[in-house]
């Protein structure tokens, strides 16, 4: 039995970014409503440009306007970078599903009857080419497939002509740091009090050091611009963040593995020489974490993303209850929540040093960033509770990861470069700090909504914030040099002006009504109490360094400096589970204490607090669906009352005919907030039926339990009673 | 159940220099004395004693035991660790050790509980001398909920009158009418004295199909669908047996109910077993109704496993949480134990039959066994998800009255009320499957309960508690020989006198509206706030920050309308009397302005 709706003939236009080119389409596609195989669908136009992957629907109609909308990004639109893979398929009896989809690479020989796009958004598209003239098939087939899929030039990304097509006129700098100025350094090593022990530098001014360093940044008092300059940077302890108690959380490039004897000796020595210099007072204590060794390695990370993700890739409802059985199991096995819990487990060491112990910690990596990046966000995410506010959180992702020096488009794999670099390592760090805005919601001013478009922002070429690979980088494209044929230099829009993508109204969805604001301080007292972490008054006293201590020190120092210079070599800090005692008691004790929402934050780490986000991962999927239900639905409710407070509070300044103008933030309004979709406001595929969801699947055998299964509940013979 | 091993909770009650506290679990505990007390309750012993505490260590300390509960409390530990264990809650003890030649030091006991404990498991608990009131702990179980003298203000017998319940439903009408058969029990023992049947079926149209019943029990209205008409029958097993036996009179009574909601449609039958499990109870006499005898039936299998087979699933649950939790392969380990999959298919099978009645139109009939495990499961939650009134807590409170209680669920048997026989295989986690069930839907839908999970963790503790009569006895009928309403207080008196603790501020009423919750695994998660509560390592943060959020805003907007009232009336003067002071409105204003 087929339900199509006869095609309407219609001409749609795509909707075109400044910069954005047609380049090619076909007409009378179907697109499949995923759902529950009952083939319901819509005829319309499919096209390709060089920004994004388009169906134009013959029959949309504009009266539905969603109250969460992507101006950018359409709920029909795939950006070329969002496309994850693409799947060909012939059609059998016009079913949706089919074991025989292919995956779609390179060239074809035959064109599919079916296109099935999988999107790293996690959205599925299925598409039936069956009544597409041949020609707009192969034309559009090879289309998506050559631009979404093979490797491309950095200047051919979508970002450069829509910024020489539609200059950008906005100051751009709200309220978040860029740290791409000396200034913005400064600031923020007084900010957090670090100014007494740490300088910016400006050494790297033309990349004189390196290519990977960010024009300015900060390292120690003691460390000279010659060492600085020695082996590019390498092996020089660079600053990130100060804690409240003076102790500094730093980073450090580590030696690649030299062949060459006498080479290696000159950076033992060298490395030894640093270390000297930094351990002198004042810094005193250094604890340093090789991250390559005591977290999993990216190839890690990127293998447990890639089995969970497609977890959530799910194009038919038979699929969803095939995997419901056996989805913990299936879940475990990817991996991926362990490596979250790993790496939560590894920002509170990091913390419990800073906090309690009051030692340095120096994070170690090779380039120093990706899981240097996470880990020293995180860090500041639960330490500062600056960075819980969304200015703090996107400064600090400019700080750690776009300043940095993340290798965004190679980790992305954006340019279809090489399949080898590429390991989200920054959707880990969303992950992550996704498991503390579950755990404690009012400690932080942006919602779960907030990160979710984050990530989906990733895959959007027109912000050059995830979309170079460092500083450099940018700072090269942008001056137009080797364009000839554009005037320079590029003004590119950030992420960060959410104006871009979200009016307003959408854009309140990203804040947390339930953030418990910070009260504020009275001006006399507003000096002291400002980066006083209040948590740190009730955690016990830290003793007495001991000179113990000191020795030990000494000790773990060569044997670090060892381990670097030949490095994996063996595992060093904390490679077995086993966790130290004062770990166990500083996460014990700060968990049995109330929650202070503006000091330290500890994620809780054990097995059932470990979530998936199901915002993110689950929001496509319309079995998951729950009308009415889910956390929107409390949420929903304490908007209402707020909007109700809100205009009492109106009310009351008419009274008082006085307007008092209090800067009152905007609460995104519901409608008919009872039957709410819990994933809103992703719910894009609204079910149309309220028919309940029934599992298809079966009851799989518990089979070491058969004598119990055989068993009836109480034996008893009926039949004599007969 | 108020207290646990944890400092955080005790050290209030225990630091507090009032004169008299209140605990959790409305204990009242006079200062100058050692332990808390119940009014009725009184001191059986007390010893010195070594408790091995999982979390702590050994622990020195004193045990009391009095007619209603263990209590533990340390003398040495700072901060103290108190354990606070209802007799009832204890389901095995055991004699560790034996007389050395140190002499009585190295007897010990060992307490495991019915539940996954939510104070200190004591599951080891050497004494330093030998009790000698081991079994006579299990008889003191039984009978503290006879000697218990607390006041409420509300009778919670009250709560659930049958008649009136059934006025609810617009019963009895021209199709269904109902019958005083059973009014002593006469026809089954098992079932309540008050039964709706088919107007079409006499009196002895009914003793007939009890005879091809398991233990008699006939199909009889649970529910009817307002607009539908279409009715929730619940019932035991026909007699089929190996020979296929059958019977015109269970028959012709079947389809006089297809008949009663006046649709063309089937009458559906949902036999909660798995196939095969129905199959194998012909060869005890037992049995399911087949295509030939009812050809205006159509059979499904629920697939919903046995009472052993859940109850080794509990066991297995509380190995992974108890007293550690399974780190890092938590989620495999929780799937090993086939807990959350077993509330799935239960889920699963009453969303079925909660659909059928509702958009198929269809009159459905369900049976397990006997009618009184996983029947009661399937019919309760689905008339919860068809009936809003359910979902309050006094709807609530009915509903479990009605299809457990009054309709001989066995909890004397199943939970083991003063029974020492701590195997005992009839003992089965069937009613906290379904709170855990109820806990799920509550958890998918916040606002859709009028009740909060405090509601649903304060019925299971009392399940176990033998504080009140509500759960004691396996039927009405014996029930009515013990005289429980007269004797025993009801667990609901306790509730319904404190309303406002168990009433989830998020409820919104709805109307008609059926409730559907989604039986998948990605939605199903392990009930931590119960399963885990004790371990102090895993806690979720009380109050919950967006309750506390939303009662705040509650209490601002009462406030805004009491000052706008005033400000009101103070304008009016105004009007009137123009000379007023500017200063006080500001001073109001910066009082106000803390939230946004």
């Amino acid at each position: 039995e087929i339900h199509i709706k006869e095609p309407i003939e219609k001409e749609v236009n795509p909707h075109l970014l400044p910069g954005e080119l047609l380049l090619c389409e076909a007409s009378t596609v179907y697109k499949y409503i995923q759902e529950d195989g009952s083939n319901r669908g819509t005829y319309g136009k499919l096209v390709c440009t060089n920004f994004k992957i388009a169906f134009l629907d013959d029959s949309a109609s504009d009266d539905n306007e969603p109250q969460f909308k992507n101006k950018i990004v359409g709920e029909n639109d795939i950006t070329l970078q969002c496309v994850d893979q693409i799947y060909g398929g012939k059609l059998f009896n016009f079913a949706v599903y089919d074991e025989k989809k292919k995956l779609l690479t390179g060239q074809l020989r035959k064109y599919p009857e079916k296109l099935i796009i999988y999107c790293k958004d996690l959205r599925v598209f299925n598409f039936c080419l069956r009544y597409t003239k041949e020609e707009e098939v192969k034309r559009i087939v090879s289309g998506i497939l050559h631009h979404s899929q093979t490797p491309k030039l950095l200047k051919r990304l979508f970002l450069f002509s829509y910024a020489s097509a539609a200059p950008n006129n906005t100051d751009g700098r709200n309220q978040t740091v860029m740290f791409d100025t000396l200034e913005d350094w400064r600031d923020e090593l007084e900010r957090t009090k670090g100014n007494v022990k740490y300088k910016t530098v400006t050494t790297n001014e033309g990349y004189r050091v390196s290519e990977k360093l960010p024009l300015y940044f900060v390292v120690p008092i003691c460390v000279s611009e010659e060492s600085i300059l020695k082996y590019e940077g390498r092996g020089i302890p660079i600053w990130c963040w100060s804690c409240h108690n003076g102790a500094a959380l730093l980073k450090m490039s580590a030696f690649p593995k030299e062949q060459d004897d006498i080479a290696s000796q000159t950076q033992k020595a060298f490395l030894d020489g640093i270390y000297k210099t930094v351990s002198k007072p004042p810094y005193e204590l250094l604890k340093m974490d090789d991250l390559s060794s005591s977290l999993p390695s990216l190839q890690d990370i990127q293998t447990a993303y890639t089995k969970f993700k497609q977890l959530f890739l799910i194009d038919n409802s038979t699929d969803f209850w095939a995997t419901d059985v056996k989805w913990f199991s299936l879940l475990e096995s990817t991996n991926w929540l362990e490596i979250i819990r790993r790496v939560l487990k590894k920002a509170i060491e990091v913390a419990e040093c800073l906090e309690r112990q009051q030692t340095n910690v120096l994070l170690i990596e090779e380039s120093a960033t990706d899981l240097c990046c996470v880990i020293s966000s995180l860090v500041q995410v639960m330490m500062d509770s600056y960075s819980r506010t969304k200015s703090g959180f996107q400064s600090l992702i400019q700080k750690e990861w776009v300043i940095g020096g993340h290798g965004f488009l190679d980790r992305c794999n954006h340019l279809h470069k090489s399949d080898k670099e590429e390991a989200p390592v920054f959707l880990l760090l969303l992950n992550c700090v996704w498991q503390l805005v579950q755990q404690y919601p009012p400690a932080f001013e942006f919602t779960e909504t907030y990160l979710t478009v984050l990530s989906d922002s990733l895959y959007v070429p027109i912000f050059s914030t995830f979309f170079f690979n460092s500083q450099h980088q940018k700072d090269t494209s942008t001056s137009g040099e080797s364009l000839k044929t554009q005037s320079g230099p590029f003004r590119f829009l950030t992420v960060w002006d959410w104006s871009v993508q979200f009016d307003p109204k959408a854009q309140a969805f990203l804040n947390n009504p339930f953030y418990a604001e910070k009260p504020k301080p009275d001006k006399s007292q507003r000096k002291t109490a400002r980066f006083k972490h209040q948590r740190q008054l009730s955690l016990p006293l830290t003793q007495a360094k001991s000179p113990m201590k000191r020795g030990f020190f000494r000790e773990e120092t060569d044997h670090l400096i060892k381990n670097i210079l030949g490095k994996r070599i063996g595992k060093f800090i904390n490679s077995s589970d086993e966790l130290p005692n004062s770990f166990r008691e500083f996460y014990d004790s700060w968990h049995s204490k109330p929650v202070d929402y503006h000091g330290l934050l500890l994620p809780r780490i054990d097995g059932p607090e470990i979530k998936v986000w199901a915002q993110r991962y689950l929001r496509w999927i319309p079995e998951a669906q729950l009308h009415g239900g889910g956390t929107i639905a409390t949420t929903a409710k304490i908007l209402d009352l707020m909007e109700e407070v809100q205009s009492l509070q109106e009310k009351m300044d008419e009274e008082r005919s006085q307007a008092v103008s209090g800067d009152v933030h905007s609460v995104p309004v519901l409608r008919n907030s009872a039957r709410l979709s819990s994933l809103f406001p992703f719910a894009l595929l609204q079910r149309q039926s309220i028919k309940p969801a029934l599992p298809t699947s079966t009851w799989k055998d518990l089979e070491d339990e058969d004598d119990l299964v055989k068993r009836d509940d109480e034996f008893v013979d009926l039949s004599s009673d007969m | 159940m108020a207290s646990s091993s944890t400092p955080k909770y005790n050290s209030n009650s225990l630091e507090s220099s009032s004169s008299k506290r209140t605990l959790n679990d409305g204990t009242n505990w006079e200062q100058n004395e050692e332990i808390p007390r119940l009014p009725g309750e009184t001191r059986v012993t007390d010893k010195e004693v070594i408790y091995m505490c999982p979390f702590n260590g050994p622990v020195k300390g004193r045990v009391y035991i009095t007619n209603y509960r263990l209590y533990l409390r340390s003398v040495e530990n700072d901060p103290v660790v108190v354990l606070n264990v209802p007799l009832g809650v204890i389901s095995r003890i055991e004699k560790m050790g034996g007389a050395s030649s140190r002499g009585e030091n190295s007897y010990g006991l060992d307490i495991t509980c019915k539940v996954i404990p939510d104070d200190d498991d004591p599951s080891y608990l050497p004494l330093l001398s030998e009790f000698g009131v081991i079994s006579f702990l299990y008889i003191l179980q039984l009978f503290f909920a006879f000697v218990n003298e607390e006041k409420f203000s509300e009778n919670g017998w009250m709560v659930y009158r049958p008649m009136s319940e059934y006025r609810r439903q617009g019963l009895p009408n021209d199709r269904w009418r109902v019958s005083f058969i059973n009014e002593h029990y006469g026809l089954c023992d098992t079932y309540p004295s008050l039964l709706v049947v088919p107007y079409n079926a006499t009196d002895d149209d009914l003793k007939k199909v009890a005879a091809f019943r398991s233990r008699n029990r006939i199909p009889v209205l649970s529910w009817i669908h307002p607009e539908t008409q279409a009715v929730i029958m619940r019932c035991s097993q026909p007699l089929v047996g190996m020979s296929g036996k059958r019977n015109k009179d269970d028959e012709r009574y079947l389809d006089i109910i297809r008949d009663a909601n006046g649709q063309m449609s089937k009458l559906t039958i949902y036999d909660a077993r798995p196939n095969v499990n129905a199959v194998a109870n012909k060869a005890t006499g037992g049995g399911y109704e087949s295509e030939d005898a009812y050809p205006n039936a159509e059979l499904f299998f629920l697939d919903i496993h046995n009472i052993h087979v859940m109850r080794e699933s509990l066991k297995k649950l509380k190995d992974i949480v108890y007293p550690n939790v399974e780190e890092s392969h938590w989620l495999s380990s929780l799937e090993s134990t086939h807990w959350l999959e077993h509330i799935k298919l239960v889920l699963t099978g009453a969303i079925q039959v909660a659909d059928k009645v509702s958009s198929g139109r269809s009159s459905v009939l369900v049976h397990c066994s006997d009618g009184w495990d996983r029947t009661a499961q399937l019919t309760s939650l689905a008339m919860l998800m068809l009936d809003s009134y359910y979902r309050t807590i006094e709807g609530f409170e009915v509903l479990v009255q009605k299809e457990w209680i009054s309709f001989g669920h066995k909890f004397a048997s199943r939970i083991g009320h003063g029974d020492k026989n701590h195997a005992d295989a009839d003992r089965s986690p069937i009613f906290l499957q379904f709170i855990d069930c109820v806990w799920q839907v509550s958890k998918q839908f916040p606002t859709a309960f009028e009740f909060n999970e405090q509601f649903l963790i304060t019925i299971l503790d009392h399940l176990y508690s033998c504080r009140f009569g509500t759960f004691l006895y396996n039927s009405e009928s014996s029930r009515e020989k013990e005289k429980v309403t007269e004797k025993t207080l009801s667990l609901w008196s306790l509730i319904n006198s404190e309303k406002s603790k168990y009433t989830n501020p998020f409820y919104t009423k709805e109307l008609n509206r059926a409730l559907y919750p989604v039986a998948s695994m990605r939605h199903l998660e392990l009930w931590v706030n119960y399963y885990i509560r004790w371990n102090p390592r895993i806690r979720q943060q009380q109050p919950n920050p967006m309750e506390q959020r939303y009662m705040e805003l509650l209490a601002l907007r009462d406030d805004y309308i009491r000052r706008l009232e005033e400000l009101q009336i103070t304008n009016n003067s105004k009007i009137s009397n123009s000379s007023a002071s500017s200063s006080s409105p500001s001073q109001m204003m910066s009082q106000v302005q803390t939230h946004f």
